[in-house]
């Protein structure tokens, strides 16, 4: 009986995530796209782009203790290569993108003629961010810059990059960004069937990563991940490199950020500095918080939420939506650490503590209390992932 | 002449801004590890706490005077109130912190939107800050010389307190060595609460100077947030002295580089000088002899 419960308790950790997330590919790929209108499919397209972003939050800071608060930066990377791409496609070979003309003298960079070729933009939305992140990430992790620093440092670099965009508006549009697009690989954006599947692709790129994740947080690597956020000293004794192990997640996740920025701009149809500057990405970091950071499944369907609560909410009432972020940091970050997807674990722990209380002899001081609650804190987290 | 002295100037202005909002970050971080990304909305209090005085007393010179001890004690007692109710929960979680943080400066922000509308409000300044001063030629306004001599008195005053009086002595012993503060009766619970009072107070009087020199506005925190921490970073956390010289530096290089460039591109050459000096000193100019392994 015994064996068989563990058999049981072992299959649902081996292949429960599985079961997961085929359900999930079910819902974005088969339900959603036969019943949504064009319009609320193209609006979860959206979400699902972010949710690729919010996902390498989820591996750098859920798994590798490292708050990337520039996320935005390799969205944005990925956003304005595709960008440029399509602004190429919809001003014609050896025409030249009509803001240009009307904000300068109608010429262009010479940076910007390699991206008329579409395979050249494929390749520079998976390359350039992982160089960006390897140089930045090798300059402050070797040095052992970690923590708020990290933190700091990163949305400095959001912060930066926004304003350097909005300097530059001969060369990216400024302000404005990039927009009006005609076509995506030859395809024509009005077209029914390319925008389902434009977003059938960025559901499946989400449900891939999914998959790819599963598997990296289960292999060896991931343990060492894990191992490094929790105790980064004690892998050090062991032999390791902690930079080296965070620097692979830092880097997985501005490609994948990058990558989500590229799926946005076809679907959502614009590109511009508020989608990649410090409060877009806070925002995604909102949504990794709210679901989860550490388990699988949080970031993405946090973000896919706080992308329709947003839309829902400052829709309606645009004041009350900063209020409610706000809020939602506030409340989640202080009461449930692990997000939503410990929910479960946490009302276990407690229920678990009435039944049998804590055998509190005068001895146990208040200091090895808390420790205690971290540790079952920590031992939460690990169990909502599984 | 006028290509050195301007720029230099203008970046000490600057750079004495950054230290009052720096100031309070590097106190918090420093003794509690608490990461403060709503100092910034600390700022922009203080410059409402100015307008709203102004209000009331029309006089521009009066009312400027009255603004500063004004500001100093909204922005101290919000800065307390962010303590008791949200952060003194944390101290187990400091990266967190910053998290929550960074949600109460969203609602201040908006709260300051909904109170005072998303338009800025001008502040008159008292006519002893409207006039300009020769320096080499080039005509620097008083309100930057204001600004220099609000930040290096707000300076003196801190380090006075740190150094002579007992609070001062308790936060210093909190700072070296909790553990060992605790056992000699300090209460560093109490002084964590003065220490977040003090440190949100020079913000507010940080924002007075803002008012004066481009008016208020319920998002003028969120530009000086980042640069004031990259302040604390490089100064090394905790240290004054250290947090002195790189706002001074930060804002002169800035200064420089824009004048060089433009704002933007000094921004972002800031931000490359910073991760630059931090692969080289990623500790900081100063820092507090510690016996840990990181």
């Amino acid at each position: 009986m015994i064996r068989l419960l563990t058999s049981v308790m072992r299959l649902r950790k081996t292949y429960g995530p599985m079961v997961v997330i085929v359900a999930l590919a079910l819902v974005l790929l088969v339900w959603a796209p036969s019943s949504l209108s064009a319009f609320r499919l193209g609006n979860l397209g959206k979400y699902c782009a972010l949710a690729l972003a919010a996902m390498g939050i989820g591996l750098a800071w859920g798994r590798g203790g490292m708050l990337v608060m520039g996320q935005g930066v390799f969205f944005g990377l990925g956003g304005y290569a595709m960008a440029m791409h399509m602004k190429l496609e919809a001003a014609g070979p050896g025409k030249v993108p009509d803001f240009m003309a009307l904000y300068g003298d109608g010429t262009m960079p010479s940076w910007w003629e390699p991206f008329r070729n579409g395979p050249f933009t494929v390749v520079v939305i998976l390359v350039l961010p992982a160089v960006v992140a390897f140089i930045l990430g090798y300059a402050i992790l070797k040095r052992r810059v970690k923590g708020a620093y990290f933190a700091i440092l990163t949305q400095a670099l959001a912060v930066a990059f926004a304003t350097l965009l909005i300097a530059t508006i001969k060369q990216t549009g400024g302000f404005n960004g990039l927009n009006t697009f005609t076509t995506v690989f030859g395809h024509n954006l009005f077209d029914k069937d390319v925008k389902k599947g434009l977003y059938l692709v960025a559901a499946g790129l989400v449900i891939l990563f999914l998959v790819i994740l599963w598997q990296f947080y289960r292999s060896r690597y991931g343990e060492l991940l894990v191992a490094t956020r929790d105790a980064e000293e004690r892998i050090r004794f062991l032999g390791y490199d902690p930079a080296n192990i965070k620097l692979v997640a830092f880097v997985a996740a501005a490609v994948m950020a990058s990558i989500g920025g590229a799926i946005f701009v076809p679907i959502a149809g614009i590109i511009g500095p508020t989608n990649v500057d410090a409060p877009a990405s806070i925002l995604l970091i909102a949504g990794v918080a709210l679901g989860g950071r550490s388990s699988l499944f949080g970031p993405m369907l946090g973000a896919i939420a706080v992308g329709y609560g947003r839309s829902a909410l400052s829709e309606q009432f645009p004041t009350q939506w900063t209020y409610f972020q706000g809020a939602l940091f506030i409340v989640v970050i202080l009461l449930l650490p692990g997000g939503v997807a410990s929910i479960g674990s946490k009302f276990k722990s407690v229920t678990s503590r009435f039944r049998s209380p804590a055998p509190s002899t005068g001895t146990t001081t208040g200091v090895e209390h808390e420790h205690e609650r971290e540790h079952e804190h920590d031992h939460a987290q690990s169990e909502a992932l599984a | 002449m006028h290509l050195l002295t301007t720029p230099l100037l203008t970046g000490t202005a600057t750079g004495a801004i950054l230290l009052l909002a720096a100031l309070g970050l590097t106190l918090t971080f420093g003794q509690m590890g608490v990461i403060n990304m709503a100092n910034g909305e600390f700022l922009m209090v203080g410059a409402y706490a100015a307008y709203v005085t102004q209000q009331v007393i029309s006089s521009p010179g009066l009312s400027t005077v009255i603004a500063l001890p004004v500001a100093f004690v909204v922005a101290g007692l919000l800065g307390l109130l962010l303590e008791a109710s949200v952060i003194q929960w944390m101290y187990k979680r400091p990266l967190d912190t910053l998290l929550v943080t960074v949600g109460v400066s969203l609602v201040l922000q908006q709260l300051a939107r909904d109170l005072f509308g998303a338009q800025g409000d001008p502040v008159t300044a008292p006519s002893w800050v409207s006039g300009r001063i020769s320096v080499f030629g080039y005509q620097w306004p008083h309100r930057q010389l204001f600004t220099i001599v609000l930040a290096v008195g707000s300076l003196a005053a801190l380090s006075a307190v740190l150094k002579y009086s007992s609070f001062g002595r308790q936060i210093r012993a909190t700072v070296q060595n909790r553990e060992l503060a605790e056992t000699l009766g300090v209460s560093t619970r109490k002084v964590d609460r003065i220490t977040f009072f003090l440190g949100s107070g020079l913000a507010g009087v940080g924002g007075v100077a803002i008012a004066l020199i481009s008016g208020t506005n319920p998002t003028l925190g969120t530009s000086y947030i980042i640069p004031a921490f990259l302040v604390v970073v490089v100064g090394g956390v905790g240290q004054l002295k250290g947090t002195v010289i790189a706002a001074w530096a930060v804002g002169v290089v800035t200064a420089f580089l824009t004048d060089w460039t433009s704002g933007s591109w000094a921004q972002v050459v800031t931000f490359a000088v910073v991760v630059t000096f931090l692969t080289v000193r990623p500790q900081g100019l100063f820092t507090v002899r510690t016996r840990s392994l990181a």
